[in-house]
């Protein structure tokens, strides 16, 4: 050891740091890769015991969580002409015939509207409502923030039988708007109170500049505040998004058939065709993707400080 | 370019009276400093002269028009802040050319001011760098570009050399006052370094507490405090005060301190009360034939002069002298006070009381 340094970590210590990062990682991933990887079993090999790790992939799983089916009798099947499509011989080979598709690709657009409707909602409302709070006297300002923040002091389920009250005689039950509605009104509180944090970090003095100028108030916001906020945008709306996307209690509650989203119709496929656990598990899978695309564009937003180094402090 | 003229000028935030009640002038193409303490008021003027703050009451004027209560778009009107306040989201250039985009103007146009502005300022090298990496000094220059490639009516400057590196601070001064030179153009500058404000201001408004101490050149703020205020933040070391009880009549040239005759300028008002003798510490010699005699308590040394720390039965002085002079701590020495020079002043009030030298400067304050 020729020097010690107490800001650089020695090579025992990123060892160290090392190894806890991918045991971490191995903790966490596990979950997913057992659910990415049934989804591409056959329906024996997923309830295999013990479990296997080396198996023949199938798609059966998807086939079946995109389609419904029908048994039919040996000598109807052989009546039929041969398959004319992939799936349709993955069906067959199992003694049915494919009646129709299911409902998961209506229930998966459902959940893509609602939660990024909500998410743009909260986010647009939010970015407004603690622009105005950082940046204007508004009277009872920490009284109103304080409610707005209360709204989080409960589980929002806890307000479910009044709200499946409201949402019947408001005719909202069942329905994309009021889905929107409702995700949004428990996200607001999150996005006002994360996104005035982040507004309060930008100097006043960008703006100030933009007056100067020659810009109007709302340009200097668009032109000046928003790019600065948009690393705080960017994770509120992941925050937000994460939320409405998993939310299953009120769906489960104020959908069942137009506005259903995707979490209460994969525990559905479960009962259908028997434990049909490889189409359960394709259906996660899928219902995994858009938060995972949206997180990783969204993530050099979140990674780089575009406000570093322009202001003195 | 314009002139300035602000007239009774009050700001109140809530109970707290940022200014009060200000008035003063800025003469077309002027470098004007506005000096005094943190919390003094100096910035809210500023801020007001800009269009960020509306005052409470009062007027402002610009090249003769009434814009108190202006939006600071409408006002033509630059400033420069402390922090720069540089678009980080865009590169020099971008942020350079922003104001003119806001103009509607065209892009050939654009482009054309901004090589101009560029070129005075000599930062065209940098013109296509993101404004994250640059040193102060680039950064400085941008937000001057920012400011003057609009040919504004007036430019306001808030600290702009404060965040500045001491070593890199002399030299932005000189060039900023050689750009104001060059470009003739009506400029208020904040600040609260009086260095700074006696180094490049035209003319200087000391303010305290929000309230104007002094108005005037700054050779007439230095020689000729209106108040005890601004004898104290102007000069360093600043200025000596004795203190004493006595009186002074209209026309007398003396005072008696403590059974001492002193010599002081013609005075024009009597008094009578707790007076303050008011010396630099320039006009103080160390002669043997001083009456006035004192102890040697430290000297520093500045090079062509050095500053001598004295005990004398008024108190403490500080007096300048010439570096060859040579002086022991713990020596006995004479002192002698240029007369010529004093300023008395009020104690209670800290005002200064009229004599011949500063006859028509005090009307301003």
């Amino acid at each position: 050891m020729s020097g010690y340094s107490i800001t650089e970590p020695s090579s025992r210590q990123k060892w160290v740091a090392g190894t806890l990062v991918i045991v971490y990682a191995i903790i966490t991933l596990l979950p997913l890769v057992w659910i990415i990887t049934t989804g591409f079993k056959s329906p024996v090999d997923a309830i295999a015991y013990p479990p296997k790790v080396v198996f023949e992939p199938s798609l059966e799983g998807y086939v079946n969580l995109f389609t419904t089916r029908t048994r039919i009798g040996q000598e109807q099947l052989e009546a039929l002409p041969p398959p004319a499509t992939w799936y349709e011989e993955i069906v067959r080979d199992r003694d049915m015939v494919i009646a129709g598709p299911s409902r998961y690709g209506e229930r998966f657009l459902n959940s893509v509207i609602i939660g990024f409707g909500s998410t743009f909602l909260s986010v647009f409302l939010g970015t407004l409502a603690a622009y105005a709070f950082s940046r204007f006297k508004v009277p009872l300002k920490d009284d109103l923030l304080f409610f707005i923040l209360s709204t989080r002091m409960m589980p929002p389920i806890a307000v479910a039988i009044p709200i499946f009250l409201m949402f019947r005689k408001l005719g909202l039950s069942d329905t994309h708007l009021g889905m929107i509605l409702l995700y949004t009104a428990v996200n607001i509180s999150l996005a006002v109170w994360l996104l005035k944090g982040f507004i309060d970090e930008i100097p006043r003095e960008y703006e100030e500049a933009a007056l100067i100028d020659g810009y109007t108030r709302f340009q200097a916001f668009y032109k000046v505040v928003l790019p600065q906020a948009a690393t705080g945008i960017a994770s509120t709306a992941i925050f937000c998004l994460i939320f409405s996307w998993n939310e299953y209690a009120f769906a489960v509650l104020l959908t069942s058939g137009t506005a259903q989203t995707a979490p209460p119709f994969i525990p559905t496929i479960i009962g259908v065709g028997g434990q049909d656990w490889p189409a359960v598990a394709a259906g996660a899978t899928l219902f995994l993707i858009p938060v995972m695309v949206f997180t990783i564009l969204l993530r050099k937003h979140l990674l780089r400080g575009i406000t570093f180094g322009a202001v003195r402090k | 370019m314009a002139e300035i003229v602000i007239r009774n000028l009050r700001k109140e935030f809530g109970d707290f009276t940022a200014v009060q009640s200000s008035s003063f002038k800025i003469e077309d193409g002027e470098f004007f400093m506005l000096l005094g303490p943190s919390g003094c008021g100096k910035t809210t003027t500023l801020r007001m002269i800009a269009g960020l703050e509306l005052p409470t009451s009062g007027e402002i004027y610009i090249d003769g028009e009434e814009v108190g209560q202006r939006p600071a778009s409408k006002r033509d009107i630059a400033f420069v802040f402390q922090m720069f306040a540089l678009y980080p989201h865009m590169n020099v250039r971008k942020n350079i050319s922003y104001p003119l985009v806001s103009q509607g103007m065209s892009k050939r146009e654009v482009s054309a001011k901004v090589d101009e502005v560029t070129r005075i300022l000599g930062i065209e090298d940098i013109l296509d760098r993101p404004v994250g990496g640059l040193s102060g000094g680039d950064r400085q220059r941008v937000a001057l570009g920012r400011a003057i490639v609009r040919d504004p009516k007036a430019f306001m400057m808030d600290e702009p050399l404060g965040a500045l590196d001491a070593e890199f601070r002399e030299h932005m001064a000189e060039e900023l006052r050689a750009l104001h030179d060059r470009m003739g153009a009506t400029t208020v500058y904040v600040t609260h370094d009086q260095l700074e404000a006696m180094q490049m201001g035209d003319k200087i408004v000391v303010m305290n507490h929000g309230v104007i101490e002094q108005f005037g050149t700054p050779q007439d703020i230095y020689d000729k405090p209106s108040t005890m205020f601004v004898a104290e933040f102007i000069g360093s070391p600043s200025m000596n005060f004795l203190r004493f009880h006595g009186q002074v009549h209209a026309g007398s040239s003396s005072v008696m301190m403590h059974h001492e005759e002193l010599l002081v300028p013609k005075a024009q008002e009597p008094f009578e009360g707790d007076l303050v003798y008011g010396i630099r510490p320039e006009h103080i010699s160390l002669n043997d034939n001083g009456t006035l005699r004192g102890e040697v308590r430290a000297a520093e040394y500045l090079g062509t002069t050095q500053i001598v720390t004295l005990k004398t039965g008024n108190g403490e002085l500080k007096a300048r002298i010439p570096s060859d002079q040579s002086v022991r701590a713990g020596e006995h020495v004479g002192l002698e006070f240029d007369g010529a020079t004093v300023t008395l002043f009020d104690n209670q009030s800290g005002r200064a009381l009229r004599s011949d030298l500063n006859e028509g400067v005090l009307s301003h304050g």
